[in-house]
């Protein structure tokens, strides 16, 4: 007889738990996700905004990349959706037109600093100073040789550049979902393929322009560039167990992992927050959060942490997040993030 | 007549003899066939062993250090003209809680290290030795008992997560100072107070208790561990009374015809399915359909005991069917109803079967990662959850967040809570096999 009353008890307790969902959906925490990239400041912002603001929650910051936090909070407007979604990238137009036909038509951006991408290899590796040509011949999937188009016939770095060591060409770099990799097209080998000439040879050979820019910024997929589709702690592990390999990390993990790394330089810059500020160093990009502006003023605290992370003691030079590695923008452009905001612009 | 019966003995001796080269025959192949395959299947076993042991040995080296934590023993003096200069506390709350409390543990290890008059760039080396989690720690001990403001007490003080990972040797103190966060003035502090046992590893009963933290020293399993029990309770209580009712009913009233094999062949199908799509399935009906609340232990529950339901039938569906049928037999044949068959005989004897494929099914769900990142529980949440509608995450889910940080004090924590999470499926494995043990019968 015992197993029929526990079964009762059972199915009483679920439907007293599934009656008592209905009450608790006020929500009194503020929810946010997206960029793994935008994780680590979030978090800390989040931790120190609990702390300080004691009357709040601590903040819930989901991860799972810049697209599908974007993707979820341009669900809809409402205690059941998200508040902020952080991002690595500014937010596409296509998807302010998703989030408008879902009913959030105000956005707010917050600009919250800039992160580098540095090319790292092991400690004990020699000096490399890399340049966005070296770059574009070494890992694009077609080169330019002898005035004709080739699959990449490189397969040491000193074929690229007679100044690099004697090494295989082994380079893990992110992989194509993440934010990080569309900075490393952008910035490094669409500059590398047109300081080359190889776009101009492209579009001699036929190619109309999008399509030879395209073509510029593929990888080559033949081994020498491996993508990472993990986090930085997995591009670490493979240069532990490849010396001679390369790796793309941001500033702050680099910065943490310095008595392991040795970072290359780019068209002669050594990246650090105050190169990447001066912009100086040319591999960067500004990190982003975007907020409901419905939601301000109805989820507790929403205002507050916005106005907490915007705050330089959270974005300025000499914050916590500075400290972990943001590049923290100048001074009349963190006014201008926290004015615009103040003023409540949207998109 | 002696001819014969020669002649017969030595018929009977050649079939003997060629009887027993028949029964000879390929005796020395099959032994060595037998042989060889003792010998592969040691080997199979071997090499299963040797990965677990691969496994454990990686796991465990790299995760033992993260159960003692470094810590501080500063004599803090609550200093009344550093917590409340202006005297306000009585008409304003917030003067203690916004009180500058870390300046106390720095000026504390400043006496302790006795440093004499020190200036700006000494200050900060000093207060970098120091988990900021000092903050609330020493706030909290205020708010608890103003009285003790103008007073010394001994506390113990965590140390920053640096200093932590230096001490135990995980940051290469050879290479240049400016290529790591530990200074070399910060390393000799570390070595003096550790020589005069101020600074001392103790036991890390922080790794159980806090929540999600970005500073590794403050970092815990607590939020973890509660919301993986929340959501266990719930997989219990859906799972196994809804998978236990729908076997017996396959299994002793439903009839044998199309219908029922086509179910069968569903259930069977359903537990091979990738855990994603229940998942999906999850965000889909709980959340946007049923509006429960995002990152809650509730949905992650709903969604596990779904994933868990096809486990605990076929478990069952086998416990029921090892039971003999002359059980069966013999309580009708006394008068019981199928019902009064069913409940007093032969679930009784499936019990042990059924809790120990229950328990299992468990296990698998307490490891589980991918369903729930699509229902917001992979995620950093750093307060308790009071109930399962509050947002929580699990642990296999606190590994992966830890194995995807900068900091080289995550290394261990990692390590650390792989072992804690080992430890529990050890548990309720162990548990499995008691139970069968303790009320398996045989026939």
């Amino acid at each position: 007889m015992l197993p029929r009353k526990s079964t009762a008890a059972a199915v009483a307790a679920t439907l007293a738990l599934s009656v008592s969902a209905g009450a608790a959906l006020a929500r009194d925490q503020i929810q946010i996700a997206g960029s793994s990239t935008v994780l680590p400041y979030a978090k800390i912002v989040a931790e120190n905004f609990g702390e300080t603001y004691t009357q709040f929650k601590t903040p819930i910051v989901e991860s799972g990349g810049s697209s599908a936090g974007l993707k979820e909070f341009c669900k809809g407007v409402g205690e059941d959706t998200i508040d902020i979604a952080n991002a690595s990238r500014a937010i596409r137009e296509k998807e302010v037109a998703a989030c408008a036909e879902a009913g959030v038509a105000e956005i707010q951006e917050i600009r919250i600093g800039y992160d580098g991408i540095v090319f790292a290899t092991d400690i004990n590796g020699p000096d490399f100073a890399l340049t966005p040509v070296d770059v574009y011949k070494a890992l694009a999937a077609k080169v330019v040789v002898d005035g004709a188009l080739v699959d990449n016939p490189y397969r040491k770095w000193n074929e690229v550049n007679p100044d690099f060591p004697d090494w295989d060409i082994a380079a893990y770099i992110p992989g194509e979902k993440h934010g990080t990799r569309e900075v490393f097209e952008e910035k490094l080998l669409a500059v590398g393929c047109k300081e080359t000439g190889d776009l101009e040879a492209r579009a001699a050979a036929g190619m109309d322009e999008k399509a030879a820019e395209k073509d510029c910024i593929a990888v080559r997929k033949d081994g020498s560039a491996v993508d990472i589709d993990g986090d930085y702690t997995e591009t670490l592990a493979r240069i532990d167990a490849n010396r001679t390999g390369m790796g793309v990390f941001g500033l702050a993990f680099y910065e943490n992992n310095a008595d392991k790394l040795k970072v290359a330089t780019v068209g002669g810059i050594t990246p650090s927050t105050a190169s990447i500020a001066s912009g100086e160093y040319p591999v960067s990009r500004p990190l982003y959060f975007y907020v409901k502006k419905a939601h301000l003023g109805v989820i507790p605290g929403l205002k507050e942490y916005v106005e907490f992370f915007t705050s330089d003691a959270m974005v300025g030079p000499d914050s916590p997040l500075a400290e972990y590695g943001l590049v923290a923008a100048p001074d009349e452009e963190r006014e201008a993030v926290r004015k615009g905001f103040m003023d409540g612009n949207t998109m | 007549m002696t001819a014969t019966a020669n002649a017969i003995a030595a018929e009977n001796g050649a079939a003997a003899n060629s009887a027993a080269g028949r029964r000879d025959l390929g005796l020395k192949k099959r032994y060595a066939a037998e042989r060889r395959f003792r010998l592969l299947g040691a080997a199979a076993i071997a090499i299963g062993l040797f990965f677990l042991a691969a496994l454990l040995f990686s796991v465990v080296s790299k995760g033992y250090t993260a159960f003692w934590q470094t810590s501080m023993a500063l004599d803090v003096t609550f200093d009344e003209a550093v917590i409340d200069p202006s005297a306000k506390r009585d008409q304003d709350a917030n003067v203690l809680l916004m009180a500058n409390y870390p300046n106390l543990a720095r000026d504390a290890l400043v006496r302790a290290l006795g440093i004499d008059d020190p200036g700006k760039p000494v200050l900060r080396d000093v207060g970098g030795m120091i988990s900021n989690g000092v903050r609330t720690q020493l706030r909290d001990r205020v708010l608890a008992d103003p009285s003790i403001i103008g007073t010394t007490q001994t506390i113990w003080v965590l140390a920053n997560a640096e200093i932590d990972s230096a001490y135990k040797g995980q940051i290469d103190l050879s290479v240049d100072e400016s290529r790591r966060k530990v200074n070399d003035r910060q390393v000799a502090w570390m070595k003096d107070l550790s020589g005069r046992g101020i600074l001392q590893q103790r036991f890390n009963t922080g790794l159980f208790t806090f929540g999600a933290s970005s500073r590794p020293e403050t970092a815990g399993m607590g939020v973890a561990i509660l919301g993986s029990l929340y959501m266990m309770m719930i997989v219990l209580a859906l799972a196994l009374p809804i998978g236990v009712a729908a076997s017996i009913y396959l299994e002793e009233f439903a009839p044998k015809n199309r219908l029922t094999d086509i179910i069968e062949v569903n259930i069977n199908n359903l537990a091979a399915v990738p855990s994603i799509v229940f998942g999906l399935l999850g965000l889909a009906l709980f959340i946007n359909f049923a509006g429960l609340p995002r990152s809650a232990s509730l949905v992650g529950g709903l969604v596990l005991a779904l994933m868990t339901l096809p486990t605990v039938i076929i478990a069952t569906r086998a416990a029921l069917k090892a039971v003999p049928p002359s059980i069966r037999s013999a309580a009708l044949g006394i008068g019981a109803s199928k019902m009064q068959m069913v409940f007093h005989h032969v679930l009784p004897l499936a019990m042990p079967g059924i809790l120990t494929g229950t328990i299992i099914g468990l296990a698998q769900a307490l490891g589980e990662t991918a369903p729930l990142l699509l229902i917001g529980m992979v995620a950093f949440v750093a307060n308790y959850p009071a109930t399962p509608l509050d947002p929580a995450t699990a642990l296999p889910v606190q590994i992966y967040m830890w194995a995807n940080e900068a900091e080289r004090a995550f290394v261990e924590r990692t390590s650390g809570a792989i072992i804690i999470l080992l430890v529990f499926l050890a548990i309720m494995n162990i548990t499995a096999i008691l139970l069968r043990r303790r009320f398996e019968r045989r026939w």
